[in-house]
């Protein structure tokens, strides 16, 4: 602990915000708005520190490099404003390289080394497991931007997202299967090394069985396997109608052609794990008429949409922002709404605070926090048609 | 019916690429007595050469697919050459365990190498030959599989040709006898040794390239699972043994196969894959056609 106390001692930029040091090491008060700190760093306004865990690199990527995108876009907005309650925000993020084990490392860092006050991240449910583990035992904050497995928000008091949780969306698709596709008899594809696609799966056949449908066969593989062949094969002798991918965009893709490959021409259709520009790169011409649910769609009229649209390509070389990055751009503004309401950064304020929104309007639609921690909000659906994604529809919660 | 049929086709299809790879694995370990793991990255580099070549052939052509195919061998032939000069040369008096440290070394030098060099992020391999899908009543086979198996015999009856009928083949069969008896009838064992890597390197390229072919996603953690599989279906065949290689990898993408399609085991295919390696090595540890007078290279 000496060793810590000197380390933030020399650091006192950090000081005015890590509450955690409050034992070792007077610090100044988080409310003084101009407290010069003698380290030599940019704290003249005093600063809040904010910490991102993501997937930057690795098979997640272009999730993670999304959704970082959008947190920066609003931590840059936010702070050209004038910061929050007269502070800058200081964005502090990290890689886990979408390996299982990093993240854990990784919030640990943010927290114990920069001091972080919240924790923003990850786009894959496993990951956002292991640093709400962390977040939860330190206290501090963590918003997931977009796991939608509801074991996350289980982890604790302290766990929130912004995003709305696969029961929500398992229904959703069962609904869709049921009355756009008009299937009866669905084939399911489950990745058994992913959270999110177990659970995906299980309230999809749950919710789907129920309004008499039929689960005609199911499969199992692992994310990263290739071939996919041998389990379409056997699905392909039970006849579905359609085949619904609980799975991530990379196997999503390669399955859909291999099944193409195979003469297997039903529908596939899947969840909020497909939205990536690799869908249709990987995939092909075999995307074509396939459908995924996700959280916004860029083609939306909603002024709040076409603002933030308008900005993201500004910042970042004309790209048209996908649901994460709508999703890590609102979680940024969900968190900056709470520290306004509490009046600061202090535990457990913050966390009452962020607990207690209602009706906060992000561009991914009116959000209200459950009892749970979990947002509530409505779904879309996405149609890709010659290797674009169109909006389809809007189911409400 | 059709479907064990379909199943068969696919598991055939999957066990030529592994064959491919495994033939690599075979030849190094029977020329010098160690397992290259290396050789499942340099199949990951022969991929992305192929990746970053495709561009510049005609598309959806069959030359165009095999100017890809040579390139990409040519490529991983020189690294598998430079490979051997330098990390294995400087041990090859040292005792195999080091080789074989070291060839993880290389390994890891290569996947980690290749993320820095072409970030972790999984890239769509293209359409490099023209493509169709063929079907016979309900069963469905595309060209693709069809190439792989024909461009698998071809290299598969090239290698025995060489090795059979060259001097050089004589000479790398000599080297597996008796390396010093080798070097005093007049052989020169450095040049057979970097001929066999080259050799076993482009044999990954092209293992590389067909798998890409049917699975179109590469990134620099590719190699590992198709790579430790081919050795598995090494020592299934009988490491050492050119077609114990071609056997075992047939063998090993079948039963994979099969077990990918059953409904309740679907995940097991890999622990099946292992599990076979540990029966192989602990009931008939020289493998289905391995004796130990079968002629080795």
């Amino acid at each position: 602990m000496k060793y810590f106390c000197a380390k933030i001692v020399s650091a006192v930029a950090a000081v005015a915000v890590f509450g955690m040091a409050a034992g070792c090491s007077k610090s100044p008060s988080n409310s003084a708005p101009s407290a010069g700190g003698g380290g030599g760093t940019a704290a003249a306004g005093g600063e809040i520190i904010v910490g991102e865990f993501a997937s930057l690199t690795g098979k997640e990527a272009t999730f993670g490099q999304s959704s970082h995108k959008g947190t920066v876009l609003a931590i840059e907005e936010i702070n050209a404003a004038g910061g929050v309650l007269g502070k800058k925000i200081v964005h502090k993020f990290d890689d886990n390289q979408s390996k299982a084990g990093e993240s854990a490392t990784v919030v640990k860092k943010l927290i114990a080394r920069d001091g972080a006050i919240a924790i923003l991240g990850e786009v894959a449910s496993a990951r956002s497991l292991e640093g709400a583990d962390v977040c939860q035992k330190n206290k501090i904050p963590m918003i997931s931007p977009s796991s939608t497995n509801p074991s996350v928000t289980e982890k604790g008091d302290y766990i929130f997202r912004m995003c709305f949780i696969d029961p929500f969306q398992g229904t959703v698709m069962a609904q869709f299967a049921k009355n756009t596709l008009k299937a009866k008899r669905v084939a399911v594809l489950t990745d058994v090394a992913q959270t999110y696609s177990v659970g995906l799966a299980t309230y999809f056949k749950e919710k789907f069985t129920k309004d008499g449908g039929t689960i005609v066969a199911e499969g199992n593989f692992s994310s990263g396997d290739k071939d996919f062949k041998a389990q379409l094969t056997s699905l392909k002798s039970s006849n579905p109608e359609a085949i619904f991918l609980p799975c991530y965009y990379t196997e999503a893709a390669l399955i859909t052609r291999q099944a193409r490959d195979l003469g297997f021409t039903v529908p596939t259709f899947g969840g909020d794990g497909w939205e990536a520009p690799e869908l249709v790169t990987i995939g092909g011409k075999a995307m074509d008429n396939t459908y995924y649910s996700t959280h916004y769609s860029p083609e939306s009229t909603d002024p709040a949409v076409v603002n933030f649209v308008k900005k993201f390509k500004a910042r970042f070389e004309n790209e048209v922002p996908d649901a994460m990055a709508a999703l890590g751009y609102d979680s940024v503004y969900f968190l900056v709404d709470a520290i306004k309401r509490a009046g600061g950064t202090e535990e457990p304020k913050l966390r009452d605070a962020l607990a207690a929104t209602k009706d906060f309007a992000g561009v991914t639609g009116k959000t209200v926090m459950d009892a749970n921690r979990n947002a509530t909000k409505p779904a879309v659906i996405v149609k890709v048609v010659d290797g674009k994604f169109k909006y389809d529809s809007t189911i409400a919660p | 019916m059709s479907e064990f049929l379909q199943q068969l086709v696919n598991g055939i299809s999957l066990g030529a690429i592994y064959a491919l790879i495994a033939l690599g694995y075979t030849m190094v370990y029977g020329v010098l007595r160690f397992i290259n793991f290396a050789h499942s990255d340099v199949l990951m580099i022969g991929a992305f050469v192929g990746f970053y070549a495709a561009p510049y052939f005609p598309k959806d052509s069959f030359f165009g697919g095999i100017g890809v195919l040579i390139v990409a061998m040519i490529v991983c032939a020189i690294m598998g050459i430079v490979i051997e000069r330098l990390a294995y040369r400087p041990l090859r008096k040292s005792s195999t365990l080091n080789v074989l440290i070291t060839a993880i070394g290389v390994s890891l030098l290569l996947e980690n190498g290749a993320q820095l060099l072409f970030s972790a992020k999984p890239r769509p391999f293209p359409q490099i030959f023209p493509s169709q899908a063929l079907h016979f009543g309900n069963m469905v086979v595309s060209t693709n599989q069809i190439a792989v198996l024909v461009i698998a015999i071809l290299l598969l009856g090239a290698l025995q040709w060489i090795v059979l009928k060259t001097k050089m083949g004589t000479a790398m069969r000599a080297l597996s006898f008796n390396p010093i008896a080798a070097s005093l009838v007049g052989v020169n064992n450095d040049v057979v040794i970097s001929f066999t890597f080259g050799l076993g390197s482009a044999l990954a390229a092209a293992g590389g390239i067909l798998y890409s072919l049917n699975y179109p996603s590469v990134d620099p953690y590719m190699g590992i699972m198709p790579g430790l599989k081919a050795f598995v279906a090494a020592v299934l065949g009988g490491i050492g043994n050119i077609p114990g290689a071609a056997l075992g990898g047939l063998v090993l993408g079948v039963i994979e196969t099969f077990v990918g399609g059953s409904e309740r085991f679907s995940t097991w295919r890999d622990a099946i894959a292992f599990a076979i390696l540990i029966l192989i090595l602990l009931v008939r540890p020289a493998g289905l056609l391995g004796k130990m007078q079968a002629e080795k290279v």
